[in-house]
């Protein structure tokens, strides 16, 4: 074999070694126990892996990356920033847990109407919980509420409350219904009832009650509360049950179409003046009832479902927001 | 007016060795498998993938708007495709001829020497193409499925009978070729005439004889020459020329091939249904194109197919019946249809220019970020991993576009005009479906 011959079998070789080699090496070479999550929509897979491992003080290293739309990623009860998961890059992503304890990750963008179902998690462990004493039950559970139970109300009233013409009404009432507790225990409706029979109230007219009632709404929430309230609102819920939270969000007949049934109307004063706060925070946090609604319960804080069921009343007593 | 490349005594050395051809192959081997990699191992989005963006845009770009019109078939001499297989095919890379063939050295079925396969494997490409071009994986799929297809025929036919027949590019290059500023000739044609042994096509031992199936001492059109150089090597005297001659001038003598006719009628069509699913604002019908399988696509695959090969084949036949009625011509049809095929020609690489400025400029900011970054694997080789999509040049585009389409049809009417003058029959009709065609893929580009 002539030496041309030779030199051009080898140089054919040394390509074809290099082209197919070099990514592999490089990447090993590059890479620094970075966990890499591949982001799709939910029914294409959802997070790839979905659950990770973690050692509390330890950092995690993620690299995201999305194979079709924009994603985002954001870890439940948690103050960390959402982070966009863009397809076809990387985002780097270093958390450190100072607890122990099982940490849900989610999509925080709209990808597809089963958005909602991309999630994974996270198991720390290691280190010392640090909330000792168990976390109480959730107060729908301690009153035994049935979620599911359709939940009309028996009485509503005629034009819209004001809890402004209440506050002027509000020396007369007695300091037992502006508590928290029968505040989240009680649907605006059973509310407007017991006033009703409140002999020290028999003088007030229907519409005069149910402007207390507005009152006893406003007072148990606060204007920072109602503003988080309306913003979690905007990037949690409204996609499915509308801004205005007629029901009619982008995703309605997305969720008609999979569950025949369509997203809760917050604007029905029927089923709304009928749900007590507390009612509304088991839907939020279980979930489902038939429906195409996810469980919150692993994503928001008890604050955040607070704020949540404080301003869902406002598509009632349109008065509080102001 | 045509002036000699190979006089100019370092181009012919240039070219006559094989060392320079060889390395841009070899190197164009290692990107075309490197973009097979990328397609299986890299990221499944598209535009962020090396494999999409050097093939579909970066190559495709260099292929359409420069290499077909400036060099004919100048991408059939570098390209890498038929490397593999000719290496097993002779045994060696640059080593000159044994005496015996190892494989099995077939002649190619004479019922398939003609570019029917190629039309047939382009038809294929581009019903699927939504797809292909925008799946890394199936991109990565098709390049290896050709080069394998390259190295099986090469194993069992003579020459390069997947270049000749079955590349599903190869066809329309050889077609658009015609126009091409450069050709390889014989200098003197009663040379070859004499010739003893024809080594040119039979091979010497100065090198292989021509691997396109061509013989060079009658070469008249471009269509099927490689422009391998082989000839060059292999011309005992000194009888091979590359030549710059002027624009389109082999459009005045037709072809008379139905097969060639058709790859017009065909690369026509693929353009203005390209514009209109791939530049268009019709998503149901990107949709359409690009969910394989479905109603909807059998839809498209249908209506995409009765263009390429009834609308506009049919409405050319009346064409040209008008035309022999007008001139009271008694040409058979088939015969005046060939003949006026050839103005399709600078027509539909008209079309393939204007469509390719609009998907280059539109994309070619993807080249930028993907080459740092050709995996999607979050690297950045270059610091322009981070380069956001943009348009280029976009206020140039339309009048670039028009000025292609109008040149183009004018080109056309011109050699119909020349073709009527041949077969004496009206060329109004002709010009008239040039004109209209026109008219549509402006609508659809501009």
């Amino acid at each position: 074999m002539r030496r041309s011959e030779i030199y051009s079998r080898v140089l054919i070789t040394a390509g074809l070694l290099v082209a197919l080699s070099a990514p592999f090496v490089a990447r090993a070479l590059g890479s620094r126990s970075a966990v890499e999550i591949h982001a799709r929509m939910a029914g294409a897979g959802g997070w790839m892996p979905d659950v990770l491992q973690a050692k509390v003080g330890v950092p995690l290293h993620l690299r995201l990356t999305s194979d079709d739309v924009t994603h985002g990623f954001a870890i439940g009860q948690s103050d960390l920033a959402a982070v966009d998961v863009v397809p076809g890059k990387m985002t780097d992503l270093t958390l450190i847990f100072d607890r122990p304890g099982t940490f849900t990750f989610y999509c925080t963008r709209w990808c597809g109407p089963d958005h909602w179902r991309m999630r994974g998690t996270i198991q720390v462990t290691g280190g010392k919980a640090i909330d000792p004493q168990p976390a109480s039950a959730p107060l729908y559970l301690q009153l035994g509420l049935d979620i599911d139970a359709p939940h009309p109300a028996a009485v509503t009233p005629d034009g819209a409350p004001s809890a402004q013409r209440g506050a002027a009404l509000a020396g007369r009432l007695s300091p037992q219904y502006l508590t928290p507790g029968y505040y989240r225990s009680h649907s605006p409706a059973q509310v407007f009832t017991e006033l009703r029979v409140d002999p020290a109230l028999h003088s007030l007219s229907d519409a005069d009650l149910w402007d207390l009632v507005a009152y006893i709404w406003q007072s148990n929430t606060t204007q920072a509360g109602l503003a988080a309230g309306q913003k979690l609102f905007a990037q949690n819920c409204a996609a499915c049950h509308g801004e205005t939270g007629s029901g009619n969000g982008v995703f309605a007949g997305d969720v008609k179409a999979l569950n025949g049934k369509t997203p809760a109307n917050f604007a029905d004063s029927i089923s709304m003046l009928g749900a007590s706060p507390a009612l509304l925070q088991g839907k939020i946090l279980r979930g489902g009832m038939g429906t195409g609604m996810p469980s919150w319960g692993p994503i928001l804080t008890d604050e955040q479902t607070w704020e949540i069921i404080g301003y869902l009343y406002t598509f009632q007593f349109k008065e509080n927001t102001r | 007016m045509r002036s000699e490349l190979t006089r100019l005594p370092h181009a012919k050395v240039l070219l006559k060795n094989r060392w320079p051809q060889f390395i841009i192959m070899a190197l164009m081997l290692a990107g075309f498998l490197f973009a097979i990699l990328s397609g299986l191992a890299g990221t499944p989005v598209g535009n962020a993938n090396f494999g999409i963006v050097f093939v579909w845009i970066a190559w495709w770009a260099v292929l359409i708007l420069v290499a077909v019109p400036f060099f004919g078939r100048g991408w059939c001499a570098i390209c890498p495709i038929p490397l593999p297989g000719e290496w097993l095919q002779r045994g060696a890379i640059l080593e000159l001829p044994r005496r015996k063939p190892r494989w099995l050295n077939l002649r190619w079925p004479k019922v398939f020497r003609n570019i029917w396969l190629q039309n047939l494997s382009f038809t294929l490409l581009a019903l699927f193409s939504v797809v292909i071009l925008t799946t890394p994986k199936t991109t990565a799929i098709l390049l290896a499925v050709l080069m394998f297809l390259a190295l099986g025929t090469s194993l069992v036919f003579e020459r390069r009978a997947f270049c000749r027949y079955i590349c599903p590019v190869g066809g329309f290059i050889g077609l658009y070729a015609q126009v091409s500023p450069l050709e390889l000739r014989a200098k003197d044609k009663s040379v070859c005439a004499t010739c003893k042994g024809k080594p040119c096509y039979n091979g010497s031992e100065a090198g292989y004889g021509c691997p396109w199936q061509v013989f060079p001492g009658g070469l008249a059109k471009n269509t099927y020459c490689g422009l391998c150089m082989e000839c060059l090597r292999t011309c005992p005297s000194d009888n091979i020329a590359i030549k710059v001659r002027p624009l389109g001038t082999e459009l005045a003598q037709p072809s008379h091939r139905m097969d060639e006719a058709f790859k017009a009628f065909i690369m026509l069509g693929a353009a203005m249904i390209y514009a209109g699913v791939l530049l268009g604002p019709w998503s149901p019908l990107k949709s359409a194109a690009y969910s394989v399988g479905t109603t909807a696509w059998f839809g498209y695959a249908i209506a995409f197919l009765a263009l390429l090969f009834g609308l506009l084949p049919g409405l050319f036949w009346l064409a040209i019946r008008i035309g022999q009625r007008i001139s009271k011509n008694l040409l058979p049809t088939h015969h005046a249809l060939t003949t006026f095929a050839t103005a399709l020609i600078p027509l539909g690489l008209a079309f393939w220019v204007a469509f390719s400025l609009s998907f280059v400029l539109t994309n070619a900011s993807y080249i930028v970020s993907s080459l740092s970054d050709p995996f999607g694997w979050g690297w950045n080789l270059f610091g322009t991993a981070a380069v956001v999509w943009q348009p280029y040049l976009t206020n140039l585009l339309a009048p670039l576009q028009t000025i292609v389409l109008v040149g183009g049809s004018f080109w056309s009417a011109r050699v119909a005009q020349k073709a009527s003058q041949n077969a004496s029959i009206s060329s109004i009709p002709t010009v008239v479906y040039c004109a209209l065609v026109t008219l549509v893929m402006a609508g659809l580009l501009l």
